[in-house]
C-alpha cells in the first residue's frame, strides 16, 4: 500500500488502484456525514477535486493522488458515509482508477514513511 | 498575533482528550473524543456538560436598571418577574442587532449573559449609556448541563433544583460556593446554566461528569444541537444587518415595547423595528431542509428556480443534523419566496440542488414550562 501527503492511500488490485484516506485523516476529519463521489469513466489529473467528504461541521476535498482514469467509485458510500470512519482502509474506498503511469506509484510514500509524517 | 485566552477549565479540557480551536478569543474544546455526532446524541438523550465561560457575565446595579437598560433593548425588562431570565437583544439605529443576550431580574440587581464575541462591546455599549453601575463579572466560569438528565444530576449537588422551571433564576449555596443558577441553555433540552467562582469550576465540572449520564460537549455538537432547535447564532444568522422581525424573533418584544404598549418604543431602531410590525420586512429568515444528503452550508447562494441568474437569500447555518439525521439549514431568502413547504435550490459546489422551506424547530424543544 502506498501514501500521499494529501493522507490517502492506494492499493493495487489486478490493473487498477483502488483509493481511499487512512485511519489518520478519518479521525482527523470526524463524523463523516456526506461523501460526493465523481462520475466513473472520469479521466483525471494529479490535484484534480474528485471527492467532496463532509463532516458533521466542514467539507474538505479529495484530490487525485495521480493522473489517470476513475473506472468504479464506491457507491455504498452514498447511504453509508459512516463507513469511512469504521473502516478507512476497507469497506470506506472512493474510487477506483487505472493510472495513466503506474510507475508513478512507486514515488509515493510507504506506509513507514506516511507514519513518520503523521507522528 | 494575539495570544488566545483560556477559561478555567482549560487543563480539564485537555486532560478529558479535546481537541481545541480558538473561538472569540479564546482556546476552547470544539469537540472530545466521543466526536460531535455522539456528543449531539448523547445530550438529546441524557445529559452533556458545555464550557461556557467565555460568554460574558455582567451585572446591572441601581433601582431602574430595568427601566435603563429597556432604552437599549426591546424587551419588557421593566414587568419580568424577579426569579426570572428573558431572552432579549441590543439593537442598534437602524434595527439592526448588536447582540443576543440573556436578562435576569435577581432583585435589587439584573444579571445579565452575552455572547463571547460582543461582550467587550456590549460592557462598553451598556457602559456609555446606562446611568447605572455596570459590574463585569471577571472571577466567574459558567458551565452548561444540558439534556433530559441534567435535573437529576444537578439535584445531587443542588436538591431543590427540581422546583425550578424554564427561564427561572435562583441562588443556591452549594459546596462548590454560591451557585447562580438559571433553568436555559441553547440546545433546545432542558437543562440548566450554573456560573460559579473561578477557584470552585473544575470541581464543580468533575462532579457533574462524575455522573455516569454526563459527557462532557464542545463546540461543534454545540453548534449542530442550537441550529436543529432552530436557534440563531450571533454572527451567523443574526447580526447588525438583520432586524428582529426579519430573523423571526417578534416573540422576544413584549406588548409592551411595541405600538400602543405601556412603554412602546424607546430603544434604537425603534421606528424600523415597529413599523416592520405593520409594515412586513423584506427579508425572512427561513429553516431549510436539503432533500438529498449534501449539507447546505453558510454561504451556500438560494434560488427561487433551478436556473435562476438571480440568488433570493443566502444560508447562515447549516450541517448536518445527528438527531433529525439529514442536513438541516437556516438562512434568509426574500420575504415572496420565504412560504413554507416551497421548494428553493441551493448551488452547492456548482450544482442547483433542491431544498424545502420548512418551519424550525427541526427537532421537539424539550423544555421545562
Amino acid at each position: 500500500m502506498k501514501f500521499t501527503e494529501e493522507h490517502e492511500w492506494l492499493r493495487v488490485e489486478g490493473d487498477l488502484v483502488v483509493v481511499g484516506i487512512t485511519a489518520y485523516a478519518a479521525e482527523q476529519l470526524g463524523d463523516i456525514v456526506f461523501v460526493e463521489l465523481p462520475d466513473a469513466d472520469n479521466d483525471v489529473s494529479k490535484g484534480d477535486d474528485v471527492v467532496v467528504i463532509e463532516s458533521v461541521k466542514v467539507a474538505s476535498d479529495i484530490l487525485a493522488p495521480l493522473d489517470g482514469t476513475i473506472v468504479e467509485v464506491n457507491d455504498k458510500l452514498g447511504d453509508d458515509p459512516a463507513l469511512v470512519n469504521s473502516d478507512p482502509l476497507g469497506d470506506g474506498w472512493f474510487f477506483k482508477m487505472k493510472l495513466k503511469d503506474a510507475s508513478e506509484m512507486d514515488a509515493l510514500m510507504d506506509e513507514t514513511a506516511y507514519n513518520a509524517m503523521i507522528a | 498575533m494575539e495570544s488566545l485566552k483560556t477559561t478555567s477549565l482549560h487543563e480539564l479540557h485537555l486532560k478529558l482528550g479535546a481537541k481545541m480551536v480558538p473561538f472569540a478569543g479564546y482556546d476552547m474544546p470544539v469537540q472530545y473524543p466521543a466526536g460531535v455526532m455522539k456528543e449531539h446524541l448523547h445530550t438529546r438523550a441524557k445529559a452533556g456538560l458545555f464550557d461556557v465561560s467565555h460568554m460574558g457575565q455582567v451585572i446591572l446595579h441601581n433601582p431602574d436598571a430595568a427601566l435603563q437598560l429597556e432604552s437599549l433593548v426591546p424587551v419588557d425588562v421593566a414587568t419580568l418577574p424577579e426569579g426570572r431570565q428573558r431572552y432579549g437583544f441590543f439593537t442598534n439605529e437602524t434595527g439592526g442587532i448588536l447582540d443576543d443576550i440573556m436578562i435576569a431580574n435577581r432583585g435589587d440587581h439584573l444579571f445579565v449573559v452575552v455572547n463571547a464575541g460582543c461582550k467587550d462591546a456590549d460592557i462598553a455599549h451598556m457602559e456609555r449609556n446606562l446611568k447605572c453601575k455596570v459590574e463585569t463579572i471577571s472571577n466567574r466560569s459558567l458551565l452548561a448541563l444540558q439534556g433530559p438528565a441534567s435535573e437529576a444530576v444537578l439535584s445531587t449537588i443542588v436538591p431543590d433544583v427540581a422546583d425550578m422551571r424554564f427561564m427561572d433564576v435562583r441562588i443556591s449555596p452549594s459546596k462548590f460556593g454560591e451557585l447562580w443558577i438559571s433553568r436555559s441553555g441553547y440546545t433546545g433540552e432542558d437543562g440548566f446554566e450554573i456560573s460559579v467562582e473561578d477557584e470552585q469550576a473544575v470541581a464543580l465540572a468533575e462532579a457533574l461528569l462524575a455522573h455516569e449520564d454526563v459527557l462532557p460537549i464542545g463546540l461543534g455538537a454545540r453548534d449542530s444541537l442550537r441550529l436543529e432547535s432552530g436557534l440563531c447564532l450571533y454572527g451567523n444568522d443574526i447580526d447588525e444587518t438583520t432586524s428582529p422581525l426579519e430573523a423571526g424573533l417578534q416573540w422576544a418584544i413584549q406588548k409592551a415595547r411595541r405600538k400602543d404598549g405601556a412603554r412602546a418604543g424607546g430603544f434604537p431602531g425603534a421606528e424600523h423595528i415597529l413599523a416592520q410590525f405593520d409594515k412586513g420586512v423584506k427579508k425572512q429568515r427561513i429553516g431549510l431542509l436539503p432533500e438529498g444528503r449534501a449539507p447546505m452550508r453558510a454561504g451556500t447562494n438560494l434560488y427561487a428556480h433551478e436556473n435562476d441568474e438571480t440568488p433570493i437569500g443566502q444560508v447562515t447555518s447549516g450541517a448536518f443534523g445527528p438527531t433529525v439525521e439529514r442536513p438541516v439549514s437556516m438562512g434568509y431568502v426574500s420575504a415572496e419566496h420565504s412560504d413554507v413547504d416551497a421548494i428553493i435550490f441551493g448551488d452547492v459546489r456548482g450544482k442547483r440542488l433542491p431544498a424545502r422551506i420548512c418551519a424550525m424547530p427541526f427537532t421537539p424543544l424539550n423544555f421545562k414550562r
